[in-house]
């Protein structure tokens, strides 16, 4: 055997053991439904918007454009489960919560405003603010208090909303059109791809960033897998997870600034809603335990583009969107199943009967 | 099988994968007798207690009991609880958050409605019989863990049972406590039951047991009378004598003999933590050995822990190179340059599915700084240079650390402590459950180590471990320091008459 090919039978082998092929592979699927079912899918064209600009259509686009909060939902999940073992739900709860926070920073009181009270940039960073103490706040019931992150975070996922109505005294803020405001979820003038998906970008290079030049992604991990090997080995695994959910916070800032920008209003009920199940169910898609430890942050991301491609996609087909939670759900399921360590036992054994002859016909030749 | 005997186990045998957890042991208990069943850890005792009752099928032997013509088959605990064998386990295995009376009959219940009234009087007058002071009304996590364990020894009781086994009981009671489960204990014993007692400490067994079964790595060592077992060769009897073939590293390594050789490293006064065990002195100098021995719960890795802060310290001064320090948490150790490798190897040591590379740099990186990541680049090269050094067996530096050996998990674990360069080092049971091999490696490096300046605690279940790397040995016995042996007295007689107290030759 020569050294090239050890080195082509690497990259095959390490990208089937990689945790990527199950979003990957899950891709690959919907890709081949849709272009069986109908082609057209995949088109993209150009078309004008309501200001005259010049943009791009079409489902993919709208599958970057509209999975965008999720991707950047993912990046804060990720962190939350590798390092505390459990998810955050009040993650759509605290997006209301940090969006009716922005919008009464633009405001400024006066729900009709004709010009913005405030910049934008101080009206995002309150929101940041906002949503970083809820995040602390579940943070400090998950690390300190010991509660079950799912239990903990059932407070905010249950008050958030109310919460969010109240900020705004139950009134609906509406942002000017001509504010410039709408810029998040829309159109940079002449640009002609959507401003989420460059938003998107930015924090996805954010994280790698942090990840290759801070000890972020070893600490989590080291503090999900062995908390006690952690504590010894000098972290502080309360902190470590506190910091996790306060990240989190960081990203549903974010998130926020985008969906209220996408309408330049709130509706504090249906804002961001069930969000949080698709977060999880990217983190899970993406091959992560969800019990914590190692984790691997693009594929999360990878798996948060998967579950919009899937909502895309039975929108198409003319899902109601009431139906689209059973739909989401078989998804759920086949997902679990093939992931879980039984069945993946049995399928590598039989990947291993199917290749064993093969294998035998090589030693055979040499 | 004898008239006077209540349980007679004979030539019982369990294996395991890989294992001989049990071969050919004999048991034997009478009516109205406290049992000890003594052994370091690995000896097979636990083994034993779960054979006899039900929780793990033999694959040998017989036992028999009293009543019952020929052998018995006890093949789950239910079995177990009908031929009247009870255990009461370490870890309160009833239910905090129902009350007393109800902990006690639960699971028993034959009639379909609960007569509670029936229930709490019964309940009182049990409790009241054998003198425990808890109200069957009470909610059983309300009462201390002493009351909790009593019980679960009164449910016992009230089953009916003729066998009572005490899985150590008493590791997590002070003394008064200890004192009122004896009273019970002696209160049963009259009655007739026959009572196996499970515990490490030496003290209590010569106050109330009456015959004692050692066993060493799965095997019976003997069967004795207390009167007459004299301290030490209990001891002896429970690490084992003899020497095995290895020859004397230590003169193959110089001691440190730097101008500084005399510096005192580290030096404690009073210090005490909230785990089990009473304030101590401890000191070592640079390029100094030290041990701590004792047998299993005599609070030898509560010390250490102590020293790294791995436990809550509580009280104690504590200098560092002459210096004042303040050690209350591993950080803070890590950074006066002392290292831990914990006893417990899977639970404290490895982060299992990190790869061997990011396991050896962790401490160091968490010592250089979030900000200061090693790069990846760095890694390899350190992550090679360990697996060199320490000829660790592993396939790549990638490989998850699980998936190794345990010995050479544990070297990486080392390699980890070896790379935060520390000036003391700890090594809490680094050879146990290891191959011999790895063994004399790790020893032949503590003496290297050594000699080249760096002071090393070194704690192992093997005395003569002990013997071959330390220079100095503090001795322990039931949580208090008992002596300091160094020189001459360094020999296996002496420590182990030092280990048993009582009645020093």
């Amino acid at each position: 055997m020569t050294i090239e090919k050890t080195k082509d039978d690497n990259i095959l082998k390490r990208l089937l053991h990689s945790q990527m092929i199950i979003p990957l592979a899950a891709l690959l699927a919907l890709v081949v439904f849709n272009l069986i079912a109908d082609p057209s899918f995949f088109a993209i064209t150009i078309n004008q918007d309501s200001t005259g600009n010049s943009v791009l259509a079409g489902q993919l686009i709208s599958i970057l454009n509209n999975g965008s909060e999720l991707a950047i939902l993912a990046i804060g999940m990720t962190l939350v489960t590798a390092a505390t073992g459990g998810q955050d739900i009040s993650v759509g709860a605290t997006i209301a919560v940090a969006g009716s926070a922005m919008l009464a920073v633009l405001c400024g009181g006066n729900m009709r405003p004709d010009t913005l009270a405030a910049p934008i940039i101080v009206a995002f960073l309150f929101g940041v603010v906002v949503a970083m103490v809820c995040g602390a706040f579940n943070g400090v019931m998950v690390a300190v208090f010991k509660v079950q992150p799912m239990v903990a975070t059932l407070i905010l996922y249950t008050a958030g909303r109310s919460i969010a109505a109240w900020i705004n005294n139950n009134a609906l803020p509406i942002i000017p059109a001509d504010s410039g405001f709408g810029v998040f979820g829309g159109f940079i003038p002449g640009v002609p791809i959507p401003t989420p998906v460059f938003i998107a970008i930015a924090c996805f290079v954010v994280i790698f960033l942090v990840l290759k030049f801070t000890s972020l992604g070893l600490y989590v991990q080291s503090v999900g897998i062995n908390e006690k090997a952690a504590r010894l080995n000098g972290l502080n695994p309360t902190f470590i997870k506190w910091l996790t959910f306060v990240i989190l916070g960081v990203c549903v800032a974010v998130a926020a600034l985008i969906k209220v920008s996408r309408i330049s209003t709130i509706n504090y009920q249906t804002i961001a809603a069930d969000i949080e199940m698709d977060a999880i169910l990217a983190v899970a898609l993406g091959g992560n335990a969800l019990s914590g430890g190692k984790f691997n942050m693009g594929s999360s991301i990878l798996g948060a583009y998967v579950i919009q491609f899937l909502t895309t996609t039975l929108y198409k087909f003319n899902v109601a969107s009431a139906a689209l939670p059973a739909y989401k759900a078989v998804v759920v399921i086949i997902l679990v199943v093939l992931s879980a360590s039984i069945v993946r036992a049995k399928l590598s054994a039989i990947w291993k009967k199917i290749r064993s002859p093969k294998q035998a016909e090589v030693e055979a030749v040499k | 099988m004898k008239e006077n005997h209540l349980v007679e186990m004979r030539g019982i045998c369990k294996y395991f994968p890989g294992v001989k957890a049990l071969q050919n042991v004999d048991f034997t208990l009478r009516p109205g007798e406290v049992h000890a069943l003594m052994g370091e850890n690995g000896a097979g005792k636990s083994t034993l207690i779960k054979v006899l009752t039900g929780v793990y099928e033999k694959d040998g032997g017989d036992i028999y009991l009293q009543g019952h013509d020929g052998a018995v088959s006890i093949k789950s605990p239910q079995d177990a609880q009908d031929v009247g064998i009870a255990t009461v386990y370490q870890e309160i295995t009833l239910c905090p958050n129902l009350t007393v009376a109800e902990n006690m009959y639960i699971g028993r219940g034959h009639s379909k409605v609960a007569n509670w009234k029936q229930m709490y009087t019964d309940a009182d007058k049990i409790l009241q019989n054998l003198g425990i002071p808890v109200s069957a009304k009470q909610q059983l996590g309300s009462c201390s863990i002493a009351m909790q364990q009593m019980v679960a020894i009164a449910r016992a009781v009230d089953m009916d049972c003729k066998v009572l086994i005490l899985d150590e009981p008493t590791s997590s009671l002070d003394e008064s406590e200890v004192e009122k489960l004896f009273g019970m204990m002696r209160q049963l014993k009259d009655r007739g039951v026959g009572i196996i007692f499970v515990t490490h400490f030496l003290d209590q067994v010569y106050e109330i047991c009456d015959r004692i079964t050692v066993m060493r790595d799965g095997q019976l060592v003997g069967e004795y009378e207390i009167e007459k077992m004299p301290r030490v060769d209990l001891v002896a009897a429970m690490l084992g004598k003899q020497m095995d073939d290895m020859a004397d590293i230590k003169g193959d390594y110089e001691t440190y003999a730097g101008a500084d050789a005399d510096q005192m490293v580290y030096e404690a006064t009073g210090l005490k933590s909230n785990a089990a065990v009473y304030p101590f002195d401890f000191h070592i100098k640079k390029g100094e050995v030290t041990g701590f021995t004792g047998l299993l719960g005599s609070g030898r890795s509560e010390c250490v822990r102590a020293i790294f802060g791995a436990d809550h310290v509580t009280g104690g001064s504590v200098k560092k190179s002459g210096k004042d320090v303040k050690i209350s948490k591993p950080l803070d150790a890590m950074k006066q340059g002392i290292a831990y490798l914990p006893e417990d190897r899977k639970g404290d040591g490895i982060i299992g599915s990190l790869s061997v590379r990011e396991n050896i740099i962790l401490a160091a990186q968490v010592l250089r700084g979030f900000l200061k990541p090693f790069s990846k680049a760095e890694t390899y090269k350190i992550a090679d240079e360990y697996i060199k050094l320490l000829d660790i067996k592993t396939a790549s530096a990638d490989t998850p650390i699980a998936s190794l050996s345990g010995g050479n998990q544990q070297k990486v674990i080392l390699a980890r402590w070896l790379f935060t360069h520390p000036d003391y080092l700890i090594l809490d049971e680094p050879t146990r459950g290891i191959d011999i091999g790895t063994k004399v490696d790790i020893q032949k490096l503590v003496l290297k180590l050594a000699s080249q300046g760096m002071s090393v605690t070194f704690i192992s279940s093997e005395l003569d471990e002990m013997i071959r790397t330390c220079s100095r040995l503090v001795v322990m016995r039931d949580r208090h320091v008992v002596g300091e042996l160094t020189g001459s007295d360094l020999n296996q007689n002496k420590i182990m008459s030092t280990i048993a107290g009582g009645e020093a030759k």
